[in-house]
């Protein structure tokens, strides 16, 4: 069994731990530090329920290995909310049922927290094609695509 | 304060959720569990020997295989839903492991138990079965000519069962009818695909003798009952606990071959056993659905008034029948007559075997189905009788005051009985949901441009509030909390906001102080469970009843505390006060102290049980409309608009019942479009991976969709009127869209009898009309 040392920084917390080699990214959060908010929906990278911003940027921890992670900046579910209080796109998800089995939403909130940094201002197409790598089996998307416009519309306030 | 319920209060789910906090089956975690990965079939029909197991325990961290040998005596998985099975029914039923013979690509044979889920997967590698292949059937319509092989030798030939339906003489009526219009349609296979795939732990306490299931779903108690007898363990020293549900759609939560193993495993190990399903095993070890093969024959008198509908059926059920029996042809049949009158009505069902994963319910189920082939029939008709297809469905609807309406079909051990509806109403309105004549206008401009736009409706309806009963509790606890225990399972439908917002109405809290307890045997004793639409139609009544119950107490021991006379009373906030004397009041918390034991005569505690038992479904019912474009140079469908209208009587929560149409509808239209579980001749099965099988995204959604609820008429079942809305969104896509695109494409003469609609087989039929026509409109398009 082949393994490495790792140290990565996870929603603001200094983790090194030492891996075998072939663990997945999200075994790693999931199983290794307990962070089961990051889903597993099909591992071959199409569902985009284990989403996660690795330095910004939205990426599928189902395709990485936690080992490629070293010396990086990870953000998860676990870190949007301020304690209790959801942050403004949760809460627009909250407000605007853009859930409802749930099972998706860490992935679809990772990747929307990334693209309304880059765009603030998204048009409805854009949010669409945004999420077009998130499945989600339960909502029809439509008000997916509202509380992302809604969460944007507040952040600009 | 304003009443809870009909106002779309924000759902209780949602915080835990929204922050990785909720917990889902892959999320449990005990100490010291083993990890369970399945050996599957890779053969579609074959003999096998044993399975040398020796290299795999030689690896380090292999703790054990199990086998059917193992196993023993246990039997196999019955079924729970519908008739009584038949005899031949119940021969192919499905042994939890397989033994000497499988019968699809991916049937379980062996369990490995290993430290790590890697660990057991690299044993499964190691794994060595000598298989002896058989000539495997793949398609139903196949299976069933003398000749093809047959899957179980305990029956003979592979159907499995015939059912038939019939009101008044269908074939006299037809042979006597004015016009007669006679079709044959296909359904493909697809299923329902939740995005969380099934998973469970189980853990074995040898000293109280109690084994613990976590991460079950839909019908925990029912399967607690199962396995209790597959294992010969006693039911109450199992405990069964739903967790998060990531999605049910029907297919989740059925005693599957896992279910059995997993819980036999850590009694046989003493350890902790989780296995967790993976995507590609999903695509091919959870149930199936929707394939089925119509020819269909419809009369009309001269006024295109129905006379007769004959309908001879073929099912693709797999290679063995699982839980569900035979109910999803049954319930094609019961529904098929949709809103119409139809006065001569037979179906003639074959249930058929096949080397292929074995099917259930789908959202829907029966209903997607037949909703296609009628309202697809429908329209074929018009355009035969020369008839608008607006005009030909108003004529044949039922009328309300023709209400309760007995359509002559039954299922589920009841007949089919419409108890309310005013079908036309709802297609007057999904029309102008969808701005009908706008997009008729808009279709002539277009095609004058050489583009291909339709639209097509689909009028159906539904059955909901499955029985025979629900169970709940209330109470309200020593420290003033209410809690509502009920016996429904969670599916992500957002069962415990409405439960809350019920029971809040009662007890005039508000929802958010309310706790739901569900999908835990320990702490609710009864239950059937979440399937069939029924949990605002039957779980919530039973909260209702237990709550106004609990009412009659809570009211009882303030009069005597308060002195009071119990119609003086006024129940506010979590207590209880005099009618204008606001400073006279008893808080819960007092009254739960002082209910036990209570004023004498008074049953102690302020807590009620319920079962609200409805032994007649109702029949929500609606109008879908598509507004579609297709590229006749790729085949692609683009849904420009799309909009339902459903009657479900009462909306609970109008967002919860918004988000259930518009969510149902993303599923229809997968169906209807883009999913299909592909198979080869030799029955290996082709998609499995999402990037095979293909469940839309937010780009294929309409661009516009238009949903009205509609409350016109509430069903006098239940004491809230409410029907129920998990599967109106999908039921009417397939008739709805297949018109559409039919009517796109009618200057092209292109015939659409089959689903899905993909881009593929759209462009085939294209080119099929074009290249045998002259290119009409094609040459148009500049």
């Amino acid at each position: 069994m082949i393994e490495r040392a790792i140290r990565v920084t996870i929603n603001g917390l200094a983790y090194e731990r030492t891996v075998e080699a072939r663990k997945t990214l999200a075994d790693f959060l999931r199983d290794d530090l307990e962070l089961t908010g990051t889903h597993l929906g099909c591992e071959h990278g199409v569902c985009g329920a284990c989403t996660i911003a690795l330095d910004g940027a939205a990426v599928r921890s189902c395709l990485l290995f936690a080992a490629q992670v070293h010396g990086r900046e990870i953000q998860t579910v676990e870190g949007l909310a301020e304690g209790d209080r959801l942050n403004p796109l949760q809460e627009a998800f909250r407000e605007h049922h853009g859930l409802q089995c749930g099972f998706c939403t860490p992935g679809l909130l990772m990747t929307l927290t990334c693209f309304l940094r880059e765009c603030p201002d998204p048009s409805d197409a854009q949010i669409r094609e945004a999420i077009a790598g998130n499945l989600c089996r339960c909502t029809g998307y439509r008000n997916i695509v509202a509380a992302a416009r809604a969460a944007a519309a507040t952040a600009r306030r | 304060m304003a009443g809870a319920v009909g106002r779309s209060v924000r759902r209780k789910e949602d915080h835990r959720l929204l922050t990785g906090r909720g917990k889902y089956a892959a999320d449990f975690r005990l100490p010291g569990t083993l990890h369970a990965a399945v050996l599957r079939s890779p053969h579609a029909h074959a003999r096998w020997g044993a399975i040398r197991t020796k290299a795999a325990l030689a690896l380090p961290g292999v703790v054990g295989v199990v086998t059917a040998e193992d196993l023993g005596a246990i039997g196999r998985i019955p079924v729970r839903l519908g008739q009584r099975p038949s005899a031949t029914a119940i021969a192919c039923l499905q042994p939890p492991l397989a033994r000497e013979k499988v019968r699809y690509v991916g049937e379980p044979m062996a369990v490995v138990l290993a430290e790590s889920r890697y660990l057991a997967e690299d044993a499964l590698d190691l794994l060595e079965v000598d298989y002896d292949p058989l000539p495997p059937v793949a398609d139903a319509r196949r299976a069933v000519e003398r000749g093809s092989p047959v899957l179980h030798e305990a029956i003979d030939g592979n159907i499995v069962d015939t059912l038939h339906t019939h009101r008044g003489d269908a074939r006299a009526a037809l042979a006597t009818a004015r016009h007669r219009v006679s079709e044959s349609f296909a359904v493909q296979r697809h299923t329902g695909v939740p995005l969380e795939t099934r998973g469970l732990t189980a853990a074995y306490d040898s000293g109280s003798g109690v084994l613990r299931l976590w991460g079950v779903a839909k019908v925990p108690h029912f399967n607690r009952r199962v396995l209790a007898d597959l294992l010969g363990h006693p039911e109450h020293l199992i405990h069964f606990i739903e967790l998060e549900v990531g999605g049910g759609f029907g297919v989740r939560g059925e005693f599957y071959p896992e279910d059995l193993v997993v819980p036999w495993a850590a009694r046989r190990f003493g350890r902790p056993v989780q296995w967790i399903e993976d995507r590609r095993e999903h695509l091919m070890a959870t149930n199936h659905s929707r394939q089925q093969y119509h020819d269909i024959e419809i009369g009309f008198d001269a006024d295109g008034r129905i006379v007769a509908l004959l309908d001879r059926f073929m099912v693709d059920m797999g290679a063995y029948i699982r839980t569900h029996g035979v109910t999803v042809p049954e319930l094609t049949a019961a529904l098929l007559p949709g809103p119409y009158r139809i006065p001569n009505y037979s179906s003639e069902i074959r249930c058929v075997l096949t080397n292929k994963t074995p099917s259930g319910t789908y959202r829907g189920p029966g209903r997607f189905e037949c909703t296609f082939v009628r309202e697809r029939l429908m329209d074929i008709a018009a355009q035969k009788l020369g008839l608008d297809p607006l005009e030909l469905r108003r004529r044949n609807f039922v009328a309300p005051s023709e209400m309760p309406y007995e359509v002559g079909s039954g299922s589920l051990n009841q007949k089919t009985v419409y108890d309310c509806g005013d079908y036309r109403s709802a297609l007057d309105q999904a029309l102008e949901a969808v701005g009908y004549e706008a997009a008729r206008a808009e279709q002539a401009e277009a095609r004058r441009g050489g583009r291909y736009i339709g639209i097509g409706v689909g009028c159906l309806v539904e059955k909901a509030g499955l029985g025979p009963w629900e169970y709940a509790r209330v109470e309200v606890d020593g420290t003033g909390h209410v809690v509502v225990y009920s016996g429904i399972a969670a599916v992500g439908q957002g069962i415990e906001t409405t439960l809350a917002q019920v029971t809040a109405d009662e007890l005039n809290v508000s929802p958010e102080a309310i706790t739901v307890v569900h999908g835990d045997s320990a702490q609710v004793p009864f239950g059937v469970g979440g399937f069939a639409s029924r949990g605002a139609a039957v779980a919530l009544p039973a909260a209702m009843e237990a709550a106004r119950k609990v009412r009659a107490k809570i009211v009882r021991v303030a009069a005597t505390l308060l002195e009071a006379a119990a119609e003086d009373l006024v129940l506010e906030g979590g207590a209880v006060h005099v009618r204008g004397l606001p400073d006279k009041r008893v808080s819960f918390r007092e009254l739960a102290r002082a209910a036990v034991p209570g004023p004498p005569g008074m049953e102690p505690g302020l807590y009620a049980a319920h079962f609200f038992e409805a032994p007649k479904m109702t029949y929500p019912y609606g109008t879908h409309v598509a507004v579609v474009e297709v590229d006749p140079d790729t085949g692609c469908v683009r849904l420009l608009k799309y909009a339902i209208a459903y009657d479900i009587g009462r909306a609970v929560n109008p967002m919860i019942v918004d988000g259930q149409l518009v969510g149902a509808l993303a599923q229809g239209i997968g169906g209807a479009l883009f999913e299909e579980l592909v198979y080869d001749a030799q029955g290996q099965p082709l998609t499995t991976t999402f990037m095979d099988y293909l469940i839309p995204t937010a780009m294929e959604m309409p661009a516009a969709t238009e949903v009205r609820i509609l409350e016109e008429t509430p069903t006098p079942l239940n004491p809230l009127g409410v029907k129920g809305v998990g599967e109106g969104g999908s039921s009417g896509c397939g008739g709805a869209i297949a018109n559409a695109v039919a009517d796109a494409l009618a200057p092209l003469g292109v015939s659409i009898t089959a689903l899905p609609l993909s881009p593929d087989r759209l462009l085939t039929l294209i080119r099929a009309q074009t290249a045998t026509r002259p290119r009409v409109g094609l040459l148009d398009r500049s």
